[in-house]
């Protein structure tokens, strides 16, 4: 297991060249801007509700970027909206989830090769594991990255998937994003043995612990358990050590339940001004590099902020659209008196 | 049935209960918990948070946290573990934090809580209530506006009650606790924050003996069953109706199972003419069994088919498609007219 010492560094990692680190930079900054943007539009009024990112834009950028986009396949919780990014998800339709517009987003989730917004806490993580297997029944060399936090790693259904990967050698990546609390329940209360990654061990697999707020280290992890997985030694669990350094939703009140000084001393770890000083020190990146980038990066949240916002409601009658692929009679029977009696 | 309630005297000197559900629901919990030492409150942030819709807040804080905790994120375990503990003396009331997510605990609700006095030929009973936020009409993310009531009335072993307003969900949350039986409490989370009075005042808490109904607005015309925040919906309705001089009856059924069939064909039995209101989707809904029994009880009385008006066989929909799932006003007026024809 890697410590946060151990792990490799931005500015000193020879997998992760200048351009790549400044595209994993400019995409956790995208992330940021957006993510700030969308609890604006909560606020707003805009969008029901919305779950932050903020603290964890190095764990999701730095595994996304270690995927494979054209071959491998990411199972998300509802939080990964940066992970999204990276992988080039449409954005607009990925933020119509928290507009409340259609559940599972509005991306075509097969196309984008990121699986529908789920808000099953660990009811995905079997399904990353179905996907890799049948990747390998097939013959091919995808692999899925299946992303889930500490509280998710309590249920039943996560226990039963890392063991049946590990039985049956399915190619999959378990990225757990450790952000140190569930809803209002912290680590302590969560994970007996305080390791998610020493679970691996009893599942027959590797399990690392990186610090998930240093983007190299997520990266370089990821990337090693993918190639682990892709040349068929089968899965791998990477926890990610980082922080929800936002409520949990815009419901939700964080007041009641942690202390104010564990959110302001967040600040020294961000992930953002870390990546910043990782690329200075490298000199991979200048002042006119961060001026442009910063620019750009928030042209490109507030296009997305502008395109969600103005998508269309959808129409009433979408109420009926796609419960089958072969609707039934009784079925047409009730939109019938949804048109008479409600549209 | 019990009777249209009114303040019942006596009742002044205990102290009167909260105006808002969340607010009744906690004071039940509180004296559920003072009364009897082996009752356990537990559940995902119902301890240090108070619970998501705060329907646990401060009981921590009054009954230790031996008695009221945070469990891991695992509805199987809080679930499953209300067995054990069930069989050493305790009376669990495990929260599930969202109907959706009733759905992790199944198995153990079903094959386990709900057959364990069963398989022991009474001697280990299940006083566990499983208290479940439920319903819609908040627009929140998928998996947090489901019914289930269905699902679970459908389990031998099972009691199934969803109150409709502050008084009432007091008294049937303790009569639900005190229950040697294990009770899905199903509470409508869009009822939480109202604060309009109840319309059948506030009745002792015997009142809700399990299985019996009660009529919230008494009418002659043609009776409306419903439960949960259904049944303010069809108040309104039969508010709307008053005005043209069709005078509907409301039911409140309360209890989902047992159902009070007695108290249906009473109702039915006077007015000739019902319609069973539900936010689930109408197939295989509870509303066909109401009907059922509506019609097996006061078939001779009924002057109409007994009408359905409930959810659409889809997937409960995001925020801005929820109010045309959800049962109308107007929709129901329209089922009504159709008794008439
Ligand atoms: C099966 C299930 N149970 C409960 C919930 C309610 N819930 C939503 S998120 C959450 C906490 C999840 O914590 P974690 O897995 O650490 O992910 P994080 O929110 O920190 O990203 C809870 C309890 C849910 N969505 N799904
Ligand atoms: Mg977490």
């Amino acid at each position: 297991m890697l410590t946060r010492e151990e792990a490799p560094r931005l500015d000193g990692d020879p997998a992760l060249p200048a351009e790549s680190a400044r595209r994993l930079y400019r995409t956790m900054l995208t992330a940021r801007l957006l993510d700030t943007e969308a609890v604006a539009l909560q606020r707003q009024g805009v969008f029901p509700a919305y779950v932050s990112l903020r603290g964890q834009e190095a764990a999701q950028v730095g595994s996304a970027a270690a995927m494979d986009a054209r071959r491998d396949f990411a199972f998300p919780t509802y939080r990964e909206m940066a992970v999204a990014l990276a992988l080039g998800v449409d954005m607009a339709g990925y933020m119509a989830s928290h507009r409340a517009l259609w559940h599972g987003g509005l991306y075509d989730p097969m196309a984008a090769r990121f699986a529908p917004v789920n808000a099953v806490v660990g009811g995905p993580v079997p399904h990353a594991v179905g996907w890799a297997l049948g990747e390998k029944l097939a013959g091919r060399s995808g692999c899925a990255v299946s992303y889930f936090g500490d509280g998710a790693s309590s249920e039943g259904d996560v226990h039963e998937a890392m063991n049946l990967a590990g039985v049956m050698g399915a190619p999959v990546v378990f990225v757990c994003q450790n952000n140190q609390w569930a809803l209002s329940v912290p680590n302590e209360r969560q994970i007996a043995g305080g390791s998610v990654a020493a679970r691996a061990a009893g599942y027959g697999m590797p399990g690392v612990a990186v610090d998930g707020d240093d983007v190299a280290a997520v990266y370089t992890a990821v990337r090693e358990a993918l190639e682990r997985a892709r040349s068929g030694d089968g899965p791998s669990l990477v926890e990610a050590l980082t922080y929800r350094a936002a409520p949990h939703s815009t419901s939700d009140d964080t007041s009641r339940y942690r202390d104010p000084d564990e959110e302001r001393a967040w600040a020294e770890r961000d992930p953002l001004p870390r990546a910043r000083a990782a690329l200075e020190a490298a000199g991979h990146a200048d002042a006119a590099f961060f001026e442009q980038a910063e620019a750009e990066c928030r042209a490109e949240a507030e296009r997305i902020r502008d395109t969600v916002s103005a998508a269309p409601e959808p129409p009433g009658s979408d109420l009926f659209a796609h419960v089958y692929r072969e609707p039934t009679e009784e079925l047409a029977r009730q939109r019938r008196v949804w048109q008479e009696e409600v549209a | 049935m019990s009777p249209t309630a009114t303040d019942t005297p006596g009742a002044a000197s205990a102290p009167a209960v909260p105006a808002t559900m969340r607010e009744a629901l906690n004071r039940a919990l509180d004296e559920a918990l003072a009364e009897d030492p082996a009752t356990l409150v537990f559940g995902e942030d119902v301890g240090r948070l108070g619970g998501v819709f705060r329907v646990t807040e401060g009981l921590q804080r009054r009954h230790g946290e031996h008695r009221v905790f945070d469990t891991p994120l695992a509805e199987a375990a809080i679930a499953g573990m209300s067995v054990g503990l069930a069989m050493n003396g305790w009376r669990p009331v495990p929260e599930l934090q969202f109907d959706g997510f009733a759905y992790p605990a199944m198995d153990q609700i079903v094959n386990q809580i709900a057959r364990m006095n069963y398989r022991s030929r009474g001697a280990a009973p299940m006083p566990v209530t499983v208290r479940i936020p439920s319903f819609g009409g908040i627009q929140a993310p998928e998996h947090h506006g489901e019914s289930l009531e269905a699902v679970f009335a459908h389990v031998p072993g099972l009691k199934v009650a969803a109150p409709s307003d502050a008084p009432d969900a007091y008294r049937l949350l303790l009569q639900s606790v005190r229950c040697d039986d294990p009770v899905v409490f199903l509470e409508p989370k869009a009822r939480y924050w109202d604060r309009s009075p109840s319309p059948a005042g506030a009745g002792p808490v015997e009142d809700a003996a399990v299985g019996t109904s009660r009529v919230v607005r008494p009418g002659r015309h043609a009776t409306l069953v419903a439960w949960g925040a259904m049944v303010h919906r069809c108040l309104q309705a039969a508010e709307a109706a008053a005005e043209d001089g069709v005078e509907l009856e409301v039911v409140d059924l309360r209890w989902l199972k047992p159902i009070d069939a007695a108290g249906l064909a009473e109702s039915v039995g006077r007015t000739r003419r019902a319609v069973v209101v539900h936010e689930a989707p109408l197939t295989a809904g509870l509303g066909g069994e109401v009907s059922a029994l509506i019609t097996e009880g006061a078939f001779s009385r009924l002057a109409a088919p007994v009408q359905r008006v409930a959810g659409f066989d889809v997937v409960y929909p995001a925020g801005p498609l929820e109010p045309q799932y959800l049962p109308t006003v107007d929709r129901i007026l329209f089922a009504v007219q159709r008794t008439f024809e």
